[in-house]
């Protein structure tokens, strides 16, 4: 496996509130990776940074040997960074199949031709319909997205991200804001598309069952730094991310528990 | 991808939409023979002013941009033309128009640069700040825009042949009403392209969410800033075909009152619709005009009128009838 992104020190500083603070940050090809940590420890403001919805004060960041430091978002995704958000962000007036067929255009380059029908691009709406697919939402294709329960909004915004055809996809709390009972198809979904395309994924997630089940690496972070970086079972073990994220030194549950 | 599945084509079926055009423009053909003068007149302004309503609304229903200075781009296309006939003896008609849109596309490239980069309030208001802008200038430098006297237009030559020499209404009545009818439909058509198009689509990605359209790669001050031009030349245009019928242009164009007329034709109409404009801006210059007939209080009346259809069609006239068809359609 070789490194898709690195980070090298990078800082981003809110007034006097240092949010990330000199963070050496990477991600191998093809893995699926889990970035943990509290409120505040800096998760999403690092994949602002990396996203380019943010700049980094100092620090560089490479993604694929190339410095994209200062790059504007445009050029981020054209390398292959996307990412999806945490209060999801659709285009609510247009359908899903349109979200997901707008992507298309952009990512073709197609959204400057203003003489030419969008609808009559038919290779553009073929492939559109195949990634709602992907992510179930076929049925709901001509709903408008402002109409999706939340979890469909959920996987719309990751399928938006995915059209960009990426090779690193950005997470944060692809399940926040959903029932119990929904978070892990939603995942399956996401994970199983990811895998079988071979994209890299990085997710945010609160929800330590989803992080544990579903990633190959975990990063802690707390604030602003990295408190640790392992396989889920050293995490699981770490002395740090249990006291500190856990907050009660306990040794890890047997996963075969005796009822 | 391994997924099987038939392509869906977005419901939009527009060859449907241009089934119930029919009628209207065998309306809009036939009424210089059927109408009074005044009528057809009357309607000629409409056309205009759907032109610069269509313009607007590409920027409030498709890019989510309420202007407040559309005046300007009205004033900057009637005043090319003015300017062209009093400096330059220009008379043809379609050369007031490639005047009017080489005007509009350098004052909406200069404006536009400098209100994309705001959204909501503070949009609006620079657009009519710099609209004012335009106002005191054509109010001020009397020497050369005549100042509140404005400028006297004689008809113009239309495609090389037609004179407007003899009875000035009955060219207006006819060869004019058909010339601005002609230009209308064609600006309608861009227009429909325009906004169907990729391009459209972005704007309409903008308009819901901007971040999210900035993370699927859409430069968006850019496309706001082509937006804003496109917006502008159809309004220029509109300007520029308004200059004939009315004989004079005057600083009152560029003034940001006539601005919010033509956010009121679009607001009556239903800006969420493609024809909401239209119908918003020929409603709106009857119910101006008669009101001017009807009481020298018509600002009055006309406001109370506004009102009511306002509160009343919250979504517009089109809007309105839209929901109503699917009302109908529905229980079936």
């Amino acid at each position: 496996m070789s490194v898709l992104l690195e980070t090298k020190a990078v800082v981003k500083q809110f007034g006097e509130f240092r949010a990330v603070d000199r963070v050496d940050f990477r991600v191998q090809e093809g893995e699926v990776l889990a970035l943990i940590g509290s409120n505040g420890a800096g998760k999403t403001t690092l994949v602002n940074l990396i996203s380019g919805l943010l700049t980094a004060d100092e620090g560089h960041i490479l993604f694929r040997g190339h410095d994209v430091t200062k790059q504007p978002v445009k050029e981020r995704i054209r390398a292959g960074i996307a990412r999806s958000f945490q209060l999801v962000n659709l285009f609510d007036q247009l359908s899903a199949l349109d979200n997901v067929a707008l992507a298309i255009f952009s990512r073709q380059g197609k959204t400057r031709r203003l003489l030419s029908l969008a609808d009559a691009d038919r290779p553009v709406w073929q492939e559109a319909t195949d990634v709602l697919a992907l992510f179930r939402l076929d049925a709901h294709a001509r709903t408008l997205a402002g109409g999706l329960s939340q979890g469909e909004r959920k996987l719309l915004d990751v399928a938006i991200a995915y059209a960009l055809k990426p090779k690193l996809l950005f997470l944060d709390e692809p399940t926040s804001g959903v029932g119990t009972r929904e978070k892990a198809p939603i995942m399956d979904t996401i994970v199983s598309v990811v895998r079988s395309e071979g994209i890299s994924a990085a997710i945010i997630e609160h929800d330590m069952d989803v992080v544990f089940s579903y990633s190959d690496r975990i990063v802690a972070m707390h604030q602003g730094t990295i408190l640790a970086d392992g396989t889920p079972d050293q995490i699981r073990r770490d002395e740090k991310v249990l006291t500190t994220l856990i907050g009660t030194p306990e040794p890890p549950r047997p996963s075969q528990g005796g009822g | 991808m391994s997924t099987v599945t038939t392509v869906v084509i977005p419901a939009r079926s527009p060859i449907r939409r241009l089934w119930y055009a029919a009628p209207v423009l065998a309306v809009l053909l036939v009424l210089p023979w059927v109408a009074e003068q005044y009528q057809t007149i009357l309607l000629a302004y409409g056309l205009v002013m759907a032109i610069a309503a269509i313009g607007f609304n590409l920027l409030l229903g498709y890019t989510g941009l309420l202007s407040f200075g559309h005046s300007a781009y009205f004033g900057v296309g009637a005043y090319a033309v003015a300017l062209m006939v009093k400096y330059l003896g220009v008379v043809s008609m379609e050369l007031h128009l490639l005047g009017a849109i080489a005007a509009s596309v350098l004052v909406t490239a200069i404006f536009g640069i400098a209100c994309v980069r705001y959204t909501r309030i503070f949009f609006s208001i620079l657009t009519m700040a710099l609209s004012q802008v335009l106002w005191s200038l054509a109010f001020k430098f009397f020497w050369v825009t005549g100042g509140t006297d404005g400028l006297r237009v004689p008809t113009p030559t239309l495609l090389g042949v037609v004179t407007g020499k003899g009875d000035k209404t009955a060219f207006l009545v006819h060869q004019y009403y058909y010339y601005v009818l002609g230009v209308f439909l064609v600006c309608v058509a861009i227009m429909w392209v325009i906004v169907n198009s990729p391009f459209g689509r972005a704007l309409q990605a903008i308009r819901d969410n901007e971040t999210r359209a900035q993370f699927v790669g859409i430069p968006i001050w850019r496309y706001r800033w082509v937006a804003f031009m496109l917006s502008g030349v159809f309004t220029g245009v509109a300007g520029a075909l308004w200059v004939p019928l009315n004989g004079l242009t005057t600083p009152d164009i560029l003034h940001w009152t006539f601005s919010g007329k033509i956010v009121f034709m679009a607001v009556l109409g239903g800006f969420r619709t493609f024809v909401g404009p239209i119908v918003g801006a020929v409603v709106y210059n009857y119910l101006e005009s008669y009101a001017v007939g009807y009481t020298v209080y018509w600002q009055l009346f006309l406001g109370v009128i506004l009102v009511v259809l306002v509160l009343s069609l919250p979504t517009g006239i089109v809007g309105t009838a839209e929901r109503l068809m699917a009302r109908r359609r529905g229980p079936r």
